[in-house]
């Protein structure tokens, strides 16, 4: 599903190019999932973005079903991000002016792949079948990340990228909201690949892969 | 995809009406204004076209008498035997039912076809044409108000000028008192004969279709004032797009973000955020030019009164529809909205996916924008300072203008932040430094609405400073103009005579006042003359001149140009002019230079012996009389009754002045309206501003409370602060408006009507109108703050609870 090679990001500073991830390598498989950890600053959520193309490679390839990520225009790594990933942010990042009903089904439309009777089984599974009138900002935290999941998994991508989907929450909801995010994962038969500082987070996924100084340890 | 991505951007409307509300009421508001100006404009373009192509103005020659205002008929009954293909006409004004009306008599059987009289006639109505009551043409509106008038019977046509009758020349001579009279003969380019003046022994000249159109030429320079208010408040209504767009951008700069990262592609995004652009546009566009058609219809009776007494120009007082203003209104509010967001689609085009982890990027993004602000206010400056000193056009000084207002608006947020941070410096305790601090913060947010305000303002002031000097300037000088107690038009020459015989006891001066009319360098100019009088000597408002003008006069070796006419043609004392005369060049030096205010036309005095000898067929008809100033109110009513004059005939000084006054007044009328709606619309620009800024203000203020403060306290801190900005804006708009007085009158005003005014200042109406601006902006600043005074506590507790 995915295979990174040699990949390599550098940022600019006034004190010249910082490198941030130097030489990374790593595969997914179709329905595995993979903890990517690391201190802050160690350049796991920079793999991430370039992952789903929101930045680009200074050198090596991301592969994603095959498809170079390098090697595709702006464009490009849209379509893939619509048609093939999807993202968790820690932010949530729900669209505030949509209903909490709208932004669920959003992502499935927007690819057009909006299955009515798995938007309604998510949408239970999530605990949100009565919120789906409420407006974003009327929403708990967890609830709030709850819809962000929701609106992921309604799309069934192939890969979901999740950065830290649960750094802004509690301890007991965090865990809450990655219990229902695992189970539908494994019932849609997605990989994924999450962000997370968490050891104990991370003991929960299939795998795990530290990242140390732009490099795996 | 298409149709999700839009309706998802206008979600954000849905759940923000009052910034939508906002943001079509600035769109709307600007594109009526600037529509409201270019109909009044169009619709006074399309009279004057009119007027031109009535009767053939635009296409057939014209043949007058060098210094007769009319001639004998016999003239064209000779010129026609000669072989001349001439048709007659007379043209002249009298007033009914409190309008002047101007009347043409033409002769149906001889017009060329050119003249198109705008209607058919068949034999009955020919008949009844030429019939000794006659049938007179004038437009529907006109006819319902001359109902019940002595008048020809009155007969409808579309299209016929405003305010004129067009009716057989033989009607036309009994109505204008021109028997056997003449004004000017007609006929197509082509015709061709014997020459007129050896044919009719008169001085004959032929001027082609619609030379110059004078009045065209005439009113450009209104037009352009008109057409600079409409872009000002057209600019000032942009400020609150702007500021609408941006503040919409940046709340919906998250949703943008999150499209991006579920796969919407960037050129898709942009081509949604252009179609609901457009939409909005459309909708602001076509309330604009429908309340811009209700503004123009409430403005165009005084344009058209303005119009007529300073020019002369007919200008129908109701407003056309006309589908290409509509057009024209609708390409401009679709514009306005792509200028006022092409800096949105900009920073949308690289808007980062990832948000950076910045919180205090204002700051950073401040500073920077302060620097490219100040940068190019010094521009802008620098190139109005260049400006002053060479413009010589009036295009160049709409450009100073344009330069200087964008300039001080520019450097407008440097200044208030610098008398901010002066502020912060000197505050004591730590409510008041946070109020100075948060002021500075408030100031990225607030300052578009401030220039929109300075902007206005300033125009006020300087458009204020203007009218004001220019009023006390004139009235001075129409003192000195009008020194003779009682002016007279006598009918005839008989009466002339009968009159000043009778009046000879009672008065201590009789002044002839002739004139004739001359085309001049190319243009159309008045020869006035005048006896040689204390009157004049005393009183003429020379404002350069020879060493002994009025003896020059006098020995008919010296002429006085008017100040339009010298800055024109460059003329100063000392000059020699040849004038065209019926017995040739009349070579003569100028004398000196008179002020001349509200003519547009160019104006020579001579003396008047001097004008009858050249001219020898020239009117003598008006006089002004001298006399004890209590004695002039019984003469007038003797006069009246005894030679059975008109009040047109007959005038005192008080009257001419009081008419001199209302329509310099009327003049400015216009501006006045469009100078107190621009300033509304900067009114409007600062509330909707705080308005919306205060929905952002939360974060701000909630700590605040947090730590003690009322939300009374911060209401009227929030005020306060609003108030103090609206004060050093209006105090920094006194300088701006005293420059831009300062161009108007000595660019603009000079370049637009050739005269050149002395500016006096109003220090109480700087007052008054800081005033009013402070209390614009504390009735902005006042809902706001009412709504910042009753927010729930639970709306500021989440300000903490939200992860923000």
């Amino acid at each position: 599903m995915l295979v990174a090679k040699s990949v390599e990001k550098s940022f600019q500073t006034s004190n010249g190019p910082l490198p941030v991830l130097r030489g990374v390598d790593l595969s997914l498989k179709s329905g595995e999932t993979l903890a990517l950890t690391g201190e802050s600053g160690s350049g796991k959520s920079t793999f991430l973005h370039l992952a789903a193309g929101l930045d680009t490679i200074d050198a090596g390839t991301i592969t994603i079903s095959g498809t170079d990520v390098g090697t595709l225009s702006d464009a490009g790594r849209a379509e893939l991000r619509r048609s093939r990933l999807g993202l968790v942010f820690q932010q949530f990042n729900l669209i505030p002016s949509l209903s909490v009903a709208d932004n669920l089904a959003f992502q499935a439309r927007l690819a057009g792949r909006l299955d009515p009777a798995w938007q309604v089984e998510i949408t239970e599974r999530l605990g949100l079948a009565d919120l789906g009138a409420r407006w974003p900002e009327q929403l708990s935290g967890g609830q709030q990340q709850r819809v962000a999941v929701g609106r992921t998994l309604a799309a069934r991508p192939d890969l979901i990228l999740a950065d830290e989907p649960t750094g802004n929450l509690d301890e007991a909801t965090g865990d809450q909201v990655l219990d229902l995010m695992l189970s539908l994962v494994a019932q849609s038969g997605a990989a994924l690949l999450m962000v997370t500082h968490s050891d104990r987070l991370a003991a929960r996924l299939d795998r795990r892969v530290h990242l140390r100084l732009g490099q795996l340890a | 995809m298409t149709a999700l991505v839009f309706r998802t951007l206008l979600s954000h409307w849905r759940r923000r009406p009052f910034q939508i509300v906002t943001l079509l009421l600035g769109l709307t508001v600007a594109t009526a204004l600037w529509s409201a100006v270019q109909a009044v404009n169009a619709e006074a373009r399309a009279s004057y076209a009119a007027a031109a192509s009535r009767l053939g103005g635009d296409q057939l020659d014209s043949f007058t008498v060098q210094g007769a205002n009319s001639f004998d008929q016999s003239a064209y009954i000779a010129l026609r035997r000669a072989g001349w293909e001439v048709s007659p006409m007379v043209e002249g004004r009298i007033r009914r039912a409190d309008t002047t009306l101007r009347i043409i008599g033409f002769d149906p059987l001889t017009a060329p076809p050119q003249m198109g009289t705008g209607a058919t006639l068949d034999a009955d109505e020919l008949g009844g044409f030429f019939g000794p009551g006659g049938v007179a043409f004038a437009e529907p509106d006109l006819i319902a108000r001359l109902d019940g008038v002595d008048l020809p019977e009155l007969r409808a046509v579309d299209g016929t000028p405003p305010r004129t009758l067009l009716m057989d020349i033989g009607a036309a001579q009994r109505l204008l008192d021109l028997d056997g009279q003449l004004t000017r003969l007609v006929s197509v380019p082509t015709a061709t004969g014997p020459d007129p003046s050896d044919v009719t022994g008169l001085a004959f000249t032929r001027t082609p279709p619609e030379q110059g159109n004078d009045i065209n030429a005439l009113t450009d320079s209104f037009h352009l004032n008109l057409t600079a208010f409409g872009v000002l408040s057209f600019v000032v209504g942009l400020f609150i797009v702007y500021s609408a767009i941006g503040l919409a951008f940046e709340q919906r700069k998250p949703m943008l973000r999150t499209l991006r990262a579920c796969g919407v592609p960037l050129a898709r995004l942009l081509w949604v955020m252009l179609a609901e652009l457009a939409a909005l546009a459309l909708i602001a566009g076509l309330a604009g030019v429908a309340l811009g058609y209700f503004v123009a219809a409430a403005l165009l009776p005084d344009v058209a009164a303005t119009l007529d007494g300073l020019y002369g120009a007919n200008v129908d007082g109701t407003l056309a529809f006309r589908p290409g203003w509509w057009a024209a209104g609708l390409a401009i509010s679709m514009l306005g909205a792509l200028i006022a967001a092409a800096d949105t689609l900009w920073r949308t085009v690289h808007l980062p996916l990832l948000a950076p982890a910045q919180p205090n990027a204002w700051l950073g993004a401040q500073r920077r924008a302060m620097r490219w602000q100040i940068m190019a206010a010094s521009l802008f400056i620098a190139l109005a300072i260049l400006g002053a000193a060479l413009a010589n056009s009036l295009i160049a000084g709409f450009a100073l203008i344009a330069a200087l207002m964008l300039g001080a608006a520019l450097a407008l947020p440097t200044l208030l932040s610098f008398a901010l941070r002066v502020g912060a410096a000197r505050a004591r305790g730590p409510v008041s430094q946070w109020v100075w601090a948060d002021g500075r913060l408030q100031l990225s947010r607030l300052s578009l609405a401030l220039m929109a305000l300075l902007v206005a303002l300033s125009a006020n002031i300087g458009v204020g400073t203007m009218v004001s000097s220019f009023r006390e300037t004139f009235t001075g000088w129409l003192d000195q103009r009008l020194a003779s107690e009682i002016y007279l038009t006598a009918r005839d020459e008989a009466q002339a005579d009968a009159i000043l015989t009778y009046v000879a006891p009672r008065t201590t001066a009789q002044l002839p006042i002739f004139s004739t009319d001359l085309r001049w360098q190319g243009q159309q100019v008045e020869l006035f003359g005048v006896a040689d009088h204390a009157t004049y000597r005393d009183n003429w408002p020379l404002i350069a001149q020879g060493p002994a003008p009025w003896d020059q006069l006098r020995a008919r070796t010296g002429v006085l140009v008017n100040e339009q006419l010298a800055l024109r043609e460059g003329i100063s004392p000392g000059d020699r002019l040849s004038l065209p005369t019926p017995s040739g060049l009349w070579a003569l030096e100028v004398a000196a230079i008179y002020s001349d205010y509200g003519n547009p036309r160019g104006q020579l005095m001579v003396n008047v012996a001097g004008l009858t000898e050249r001219f020898p067929d020239v009117d003598r008809l008006r006089y002004a009389l001298r006399l004890p100033p209590g004695q002039a109110p019984d003469l007038i009513a003797d006069l009246t009754e005894r030679f059975d004059l008109g009040p047109q005939q007959i005038i005192d000084q008080q009257a001419i002045k009081s008419l001199s006054l209302s329509i310099f007044e009327r003049t400015f009328t216009v501006t006045a309206a469009l100078n107190v709606l621009t300033l509304g619309v900067a009114a409007l620009a600062l509330f909707t501003a705080m308005l919306t800024l205060q929905l952002m203000r939360l974060p701000a203020v909630a700590p605040l409370w947090a730590m003690g403060l009322t939300r009374a306290q911060l209401a009227r801190i929030e005020m306060g602060r609003t108030v103090l900005l609206a004060l050093l804006t209006g105090v920094l708009a006194i300088p701006v408006g005293l420059a831009l007085a300062w161009v108007l009158m000595t660019i603009i005003n000079v370049q637009a009507f050739g005269w050149r005014l002395p500016i006096f200042l109003y220090p109480l109406d700087w007052l008054r109108l800081v005033l009013l601006a402070l209390v614009a902006a504390a009735l902005a600043a006042a809902l706001p703050a009412l709504r910042l005074a009753r927010t729930p506590p639970g709306a500021l507790l989440r300000v903490f609870a939200d992860e923000r």
